[in-house]
């Protein structure tokens, strides 16, 4: 059981070494790529997966993600703070959260539908409103200085460069990431702490199971969808503030390219587990870091084309949702509005 | 019923028509936007010099999804609009399809050939701009290799690759040219993260000039290049201004022009292929106060003697699209 539980972090960390061991300074850069790339993959997918156990289905990540980057590259430029920004990006992907908790929580309506509308909605409206802000073609104009989010050099970065093995990994690829890096990391343990340890996640877990049993014992469960749907917009929008202000420098149209989509298969390959949220994303950003940096990988027996492997990710969540390698079970409650039997 | 629906659908064309009754030209830009600041932005202002030199005005449509594309030529078509000019080269197959509906209207599109009486096909040749800057590229990198990132996979932007790769060549014959794309799907074109990741694993792989040939996911490739102090080449507008001292140079395509032209033709506009090529000023290397520190008396040269070069017919540059190949790479 533990076994398949960390079979995921098996794989993702075998490709690692064996990429290590093969060409060691190009597995540097391709890690530290995959690092970054996954970042905004890890905080919508732990997004998804609080708004899902919580029994609200979101496919409004990308969406959100898209409004934030928005937002926060607008803020950022007008105000010059990175900071600034990212608290826009938080509050402009948290409106569109609401929208979708008043459409599917209070008003019942269907959830993916009104996910649907709200990647809809932010496609459109970051357009508009850019071009009338800025005159660039829904561009924001490029960030410089403090309104992008700057590489931090850890403590001792360069003393241990020099150390065998750690050098390079400590001073490599855990430092010299921006903040967001470590925030989304350190959201890991966090929510497996909150879900799992503490009386709110048991009750949100709950609600998504089944929440008549929460209603039961006298808690609200509207009140609980609300909570999980924000901290939702919270996270997705850190994670639209990192990539429009730490990973590029301003807001470009679409431009999350379909990253909302890869979270959510990320959160059916985890199986709506943080840990291996975690390694799942690891995996995804792991196969567009090799595409990028082998655009014709040759394994020897076989050239593998990065068309495949930027594709791995969803075949590999079909796979999944085959039942071939365990089964993924969504909360049993996602997806249903919750009518209190009268 | 099938009556009113006649009558109907018959006033709404009559309206259509009556805001047209002057033959206006109209101009319909692709996905990506009229302010991209690179190739429907250029269209963009083709059309708006012609307005200021003539102060006649035109009718234009942004495309918003695929979908679109026929239906808005056909309305522009029945609406009396004339010529109608289209940026891009995906409104190829539906302009195929339709252009013998209209025997009246004529039509130029930019970037495709489509053969009919009534359609001018407007080409530039992509690879000999290219080769210019390939050929700058090759006088500016010290470490011999060079990068290409392009947006989706497609012939045309190999087009720019192969040009690219030759002129590169031509001052460094054993250099190395890095190819890659950002993907497969029109959502690469408006991917900066990808753009920007990409060019950090050229550089890992010792890049020091990057050509991007992306739209919109090229802002990214730009940005990270002068993030790690090395040089790039921007594409379609003059995008040296992005980074002022960073860009080499922008290989610009002369799209406003080729619109300018088409509205100054009017209703008669000649039919067939018209080709843009270097000597007609259709592409070029843009060296403005930006780069013009980056650029030495000595690349200044080379310049004009590879363009005096392709001029005569001394170097005949290879245009990926005839045959698919790329002897440079």
């Amino acid at each position: 059981m533990i076994l398949k539980d960390s079979l995921i972090a098996v794989i993702v960390l075998a490709i690692c070494v064996i990429w290590a061991l093969a060409d060691g300074a190009a597995a540097q850069q391709g890690i530290g790529s995959a690092l970054r790339l996954m970042t905004p993959l890890l905080l919508a997918c732990l997004a998804g997966l609080y708004s899902e156990r919580a029994g609200v289905f979101d496919i409004g990540l990308e969406g959100k993600m898209l409004m934030a980057a928005f937002t926060a590259a607008s803020v950022a430029y007008l105000t010059g703070s990175a900071w600034l920004g990212l608290a826009a990006g938080i509050a402009g992907s948290l409106s569109l959260s609401l929208i979708h908790g008043l459409a599917s929580i209070t008003f019942m309506g269907n959830q993916l539908i009104s996910g649907v509308a709200i990647n809809f909605l932010a496609s459109g409206l970051t357009v508009l409103v850019g071009q009338n802000a800025f005159g660039l073609g829904g561009r924001t104009p490029a960030l410089t200085g403090t309104g992008r989010f700057q590489p931090i050099t850890l403590p001792f970065a360069e003393t241990l460069r020099g150390v065998p093995v750690l050098g390079p990994i400590y001073s490599g690829l855990i430092s010299g990431q921006t903040v967001l890096v470590y925030v989304a990391f350190a959201m890991v343990p966090l929510t497996w702490w909150v879900l799992f340890r503490t009386r709110f996640g048991l009750r949100l877990r709950a609600v998504g199971e089944n929440p008549a049993s929460v209603d039961t014992a006298g808690v609200s469960v509207t009140r609980l969808r609300y909570t999980a749907v924000a901290i939702c917009g919270v996270l997705t929008g850190i994670a639209g503030a990192y990539l429009a202000t730490g990973l590029s420098a301003g807001f470009v149209k679409e431009m999350t390219a379909g990253r909302g989509f890869i979270a959510l298969a990320a959160l059916i390959f985890a199986k709506w587990r943080p840990w291996q949220a975690l390694f799942a994303t690891f995996l995804f950003g792991l196969l567009e870091a090799i595409a990028n940096l082998y655009p014709n990988l040759d394994l020897g027996i076989i050239t593998v084309p990065s068309m495949f492997m930027n594709a791995l990710p969803y075949i590999l969540t079909v796979v999944i949702l085959a039942g071939f390698v365990g089964r993924a079970i969504p909360p049993r409650a996602g997806g249903e509005p919750y009518v209190k039997e009268r | 019923m099938s009556l009113m629906k006649s009558l109907l659908a018959g006033s709404a064309l009559t309206v259509l028509t009556a805001g047209l009754a002057l033959a206006e030209p109209a101009l319909i830009y692709d996905l990506g936007g009229k302010f991209d600041k690179s190739f429907n932005e250029a269209a963009y202002m083709g059309a708006q010099r012609w307005v200021e030199e003539t102060g006649g005005s035109y009718r234009e449509l942004e495309m918003q999804s695929e979908a679109q594309r026929e239906q808005a030529l056909r309305r522009l078509a029945e609406a009396g609009a004339n010529p109608i000019v289209m940026v891009g080269f995906a409104f190829g197959d539906v302009l195929t399809k339709i252009a013998g509906d209209y025997p009246e209207t004529n039509f130029a599109i930019i970037d495709m050939v489509v053969e009919a009486p009534n359609v001018q096909s407007v080409v530039f040749t992509e690879e000999e701009g290219s080769y210019l800057a390939g050929v700058m590229a090759g006088m500016a990198s010290e470490s011999g290799t060079v990068g290409f990132i392009g947006g989706m996979d497609i012939p045309l932007i190999h087009k720019f690759h192969c040009g690219f790769a030759q002129g590169f060549k031509s001052v460094q014959a054993e250099g190395n040219v890095l190819m890659n794309f950002t993907g497969t799907t029109p959502a690469a074109w408006n991917d900066p993260v990808r753009g920007g990741e990409l060019t950090r694993a050229q550089v890992s792989q010792g890049a020091d000039v990057i050509y991007a040939a992306a739209g919109g996911t090229g802002i990214g490739v730009l940005q990270t290049a002068a993030d790690q102090g090395i040089l790039s080449i921007g594409v379609d507008s003059n995008q040296n201004a992005l980074h002022p001292g960073q860009v080499l140079t922008s290989m610009v395509k002369r799209v406003d022009n080729a619109v300018f032209d088409a509205f100054t033709a009017g209703a008669e506009i000649e039919p067939g292929v018209k080709v843009m090529d270097l000597a007609a000023g259709g592409v070029d290397v843009a060296i403005d106060e930006n780069n013009d520190e980056l650029v030495t008396d000595e690349m200044q040269a080379a310049i004009d003697e590879a363009k005096a070069a392709i001029a005569s017919g001394e170097v005949e540059v290879h245009d990926y699209m005839t045959d698919n190949t790329c002897p440079a790479a």
